[in-house]
């Protein structure tokens, strides 16, 4: 009984959350990822972005909340989605067209692209903040709770509660649907070989008839796509602030580049690894202990292995360490 | 002298439009502003040298400008016996299990060949020595921030004068930037930006959390300063005859006598807070000539011309023989000392150290936008844009205000728009560094002041 108390203590504070934090992450490093491998620069308006794509689903959630329009026990934010969608799109485009474009026909070197991205980061921050304020928000409505802890506690007849948020597992689905969308995109259709091929040898797929303005726009609307669904998942389990998603940028970046940037599967995994060793070396094991260990050897001490301000030192160590170890990640990157 | 033109003129617009916001505003805001681009143009140096001179991108400014601010810290405080006594051994001995580890392992890595059984050794020793510290280190980190933790709780400084920290918090940056360079300088160029970022986040993460050190997010509060305080001056005679000789003609024009006291008790308090900040813009305008002097002479030198050639063509500076690795390490620590200096000249300035402050907008992109705009490889751009940057973080909001105004001026107070757009006025100053820093990179990617490479 006791070791199934454990078992069910590291599903509740480790396993679930990571999962849910792995597939935010995930779908950031898959965006990142993408435009490092297609457009060939570190793109440091990732995490603004987001927040704009998720400034824009929240706008229309408010909209439809005011008409009326819900989904029931489901949040709202997710009919809004499609529209964020088209109004993300839009936006990449026009900064593609008014920004990036120059710079890639003049063949500029990545970091100048990385510079100008850095200037697209401060505008972007700039609309969203004047357009939704630097606040907190939170706008996830309908059911929280999937599985309450007293409920699973009742049915089982545990010591241990298994909380399940519904805000998990809409992650985790709609996660799984977009990337295997996306891979099956990536690997199935002409469209996506001919990304690939891209960004394998870009002289190469000019040379077979590649058009290059396609494969940069149908990057630039996977990515629009990539970042609205992302933001808006990470805001509806935690909450919207333009600041919190600028910082996840970082992250997301140690995800992209441990699973080997340019390699969207390896920045799927990436995204999980960062998750998990994030809450695995920041969780106090204490209890876990004394549901394992016969009473005499019970730790009196958290059995922490680093103190939870460190969480987001963690993930940076990894990086840090995975590019001193193996630069090109876990699975080799630079190619899509 | 021609050649020179647009340097001089873009500087005489710069002080014209501080000595503006002298007359518009107020001389104190126009030091403050002053002070702040003095500091800014120390960075932004520092960043030049890196990436300006050797092409080095550093993203992780912060961490150096928080080191050289810690370094104000531990120099000016004064030390806490009591917290020494209750966990000092606990820390010293702590700083021996590290120094004993890197020994360790450096004479383990000379010693043996590279096998499977000496990596486990190193890794094994690393987690011993780790598992070792935290034994010995928890129950004194415990007791020192158990020392009047709403004052102190934490060891202390040296209670040196501050102004000393400057020449440590450079080399505080420096021995971090050492580190950071044997570790990441192989990397590519983007690699090595997301890199020294992270680092610097993780840097800033350390010195927030670490009490016993650093008193973390409690803030360290009323630092020393080098220069008098106001409420001093404004007692001390010399000052208020000062005062009253200067503003003698509009003090005759006021009959009463109370009266006439109360303008000068006003004076006197206005004057004083110019008069401190006065004191510190001198300090920082020999710190910036001093260095201007220093970077300007290596620029041209030989050494100078061998860092621009490893810029420029890597492999071809290699194989004419120079130590590209080397080199790279040595101006990359230049660079990161450059900029602990300006951290702690920062930190003297405030009088605080605040470690929730360090944020990579202000501290890491903040000085990019003022390396590129203005103009990288020139320390004179350089020092002009972190100028003209600062002056428009700080003047975007009234800029914002006034252009919303105008451009709103047919609405009624109360649309909600207007209200809406006049209450995000704050934020208008990043898409000013956005637009700027875009513009800038579109329609003359070298900068205000370009580089210019003079062979005489």
């Amino acid at each position: 009984m006791d070791f199934i108390n454990a078992i069910v203590l590291l599903l509740n504070y480790i396993f679930v959350p990571a999962l849910a934090y792995g597939s935010q992450l995930a779908i950031g490093a898959i965006f990142v990822t993408l435009i490092y491998g297609i457009l060939r620069f570190a793109n440091f308006a990732t995490g603004d972005m987001m927040s704009f794509g998720t400034m824009v689903a929240i706008l229309f959630t408010w909209y439809f909340q005011s008409i009326g329009i819900s989904l029931g026990i489901l949040p709202t934010a997710l009919i809004a989605i499609p529209f964020a969608i088209i109004f993300m799109i839009l936006y990449m485009l026009t900064i593609d067209k008014l920004v990036f474009s120059y710079y890639r026909i003049k063949k500029s070197p990545p970091v100048q692209l990385a510079m100008v991205s850095i200037g697209v980061m401060f505008v972007t921050q700039a609309i969203v903040r004047i357009i939704i304020g630097p606040f907190d928000r939170r706008f996830f409505d309908g059911e929280k709770f999937i599985l309450k802890a007293n409920e699973f506690k009742e049915m089982t007849g545990l010591n241990e509660g298994l909380t399940v948020k519904s805000t998990q597992v809409i992650t985790l689905v709609i996660t799984i649907i977009v990337v295997s969308i996306l891979f099956w995109f990536l690997n199935k259709t002409k469209t996506g070989k001919s990304m690939r091929a891209y960004s394998d040898n870009e002289d190469l797929a000019l040379l077979s008839g590649i058009d290059p303005k396609k494969v940069v726009m149908i990057t630039w609307i996977i990515a629009g796509i990539l970042a609205t669904i992302g933001g808006v998942l990470y805001g509806l389990d935690k909450s919207f602030k333009p600041f919190t998603y600028f910082n996840n940028m970082l992250p997301i970046f140690a995800a992209a580049i441990v699973g080997g940037i340019g390699n969207p599967f390896g920045a799927f995994l990436g995204g999980y690894v960062i998750a998990f060793a994030e809450i695995l070396i920041t969780y106090a094991y204490k209890k876990f202990f004394t549901y394992i260990l016969p009473e005499t050897l019970e730790p009196d001490s958290l059995v922490q292995l680093l103190s939870t301000d460190y969480k987001f030192a963690v993930s940076f160590s990894i990086l840090v360490v995975v590019l001193l170890f193996r630069p090109t990640g876990i699975f080799k990157g630079r190619v899509l | 002298m021609r050649e020179y033109k647009n340097v001089i003129v873009a500087y005489s617009i710069m002080i014209l439009l501080i000595i503006l916001v002298g007359v518009f505003q107020s001389w104190s805001i126009a030091l403050s502003i002053l002070n702040f681009c003095l500091i800014s143009a120390v960075m932004t140096m520092g960043a030049n040298i890196q990436w300006g001179y050797a092409g080095l991108i550093n993203f992780g400014v912060m961490g150096y400008t928080a080191l050289g601010g810690l370094a104000a810290v531990l120099v000016s405080v004064a030390p806490v016996e009591e917290a020494w006594s209750a966990g000092g051994t606990n820390i010293i001995v702590c700083l021996f299990i590290i120094i004993g580890m890197i020994f360790s392992i450096r004479y383990i890595l000379k010693k043996f060949v590279k096998s499977k059984k000496r990596t486990y050794g190193i890794i094994s020793l690393i987690v011993i020595g780790l598992v070792l510290l935290r034994l010995v280190s928890e129950p004194g980190i415990e007791s020192i921030e158990a020392v009047d933790p709403a004052k102190t709780g934490f060891l202390g400084g040296l209670g040196m004068p501050i102004l000393f920290s400057w020449i440590v918090g450079g080399f505080f940056a420096a021995g971090l930037a050492y580190i950071v360079g044997k570790v990441a300088l192989g990397l590519r160029a983007d690699y090595l930006a997301i890199a020294t970022l992270l680092i610097s986040e993780i840097v800033i993460a350390v010195i927030k959390h670490e009490d016993w050190l650093t008193r973390g997010v409690k803030n360290v509060i009323g630092l020393e300063r080098p220069v008098p305080y106001e409420i001093d001056l404004q007692n001390t005679p010399w000052f208020i005859n000062l005062v009253e000789k200067f503003n003698s003609g509009k003090l005759k024009l006021i009959n009463s006598v109370t009266e006439r006291q109360d303008v000068l008790n006003q004076l006197v308090i206005d004057a004083s807070s110019v008069y401190v900040k006065l004191c510190f813009a001198g300090m920082f305008l020999i710190v910036v000539i001093i260095l201007l002097v220093i970077t300007q002479k290596a620029l041209y030198s030989p050494w100078g011309r061998m860092m621009r050639a490893i810029r420029d063509n890597e492999e071809a500076a290699n194989a004419m023989g120079k130590n590209v690795v080397k080199e790279h390490l040595l101006i990359f620590i230049l660079g990161s000392a450059v900029v602990g200096i300006a951290g702690a000249m920062m930190v003297t300035h405030d009088g605080l150290f605040t470690p929730g402050s360090y944020r990579p907008m202000r501290y890491t992109f903040l000085i990019w936008v003022m390396v590129i705009v203005g103009g990288s490889g020139n320390n004179f751009g350089a020092i002009l844009g972190g100028f003209a940057v600062w002056f428009l973080w700080i003047e975007a909001a009234p800029i914002a205000l006034f252009l919303i105004n105008f451009f709103t001026s047919h609405l009624p107070d109360t649309n909600v728009i207007k209200l809406h757009l006049i209450d995000s006025v704050p934020y208008f100053r990043f898409l000013m560094m956005g637009i700027g820093l875009l513009l800038i990179m579109r329609y003359r990617p070298k900068g205000i002041i370009p580089e210019k490479i003079n062979i005489k």
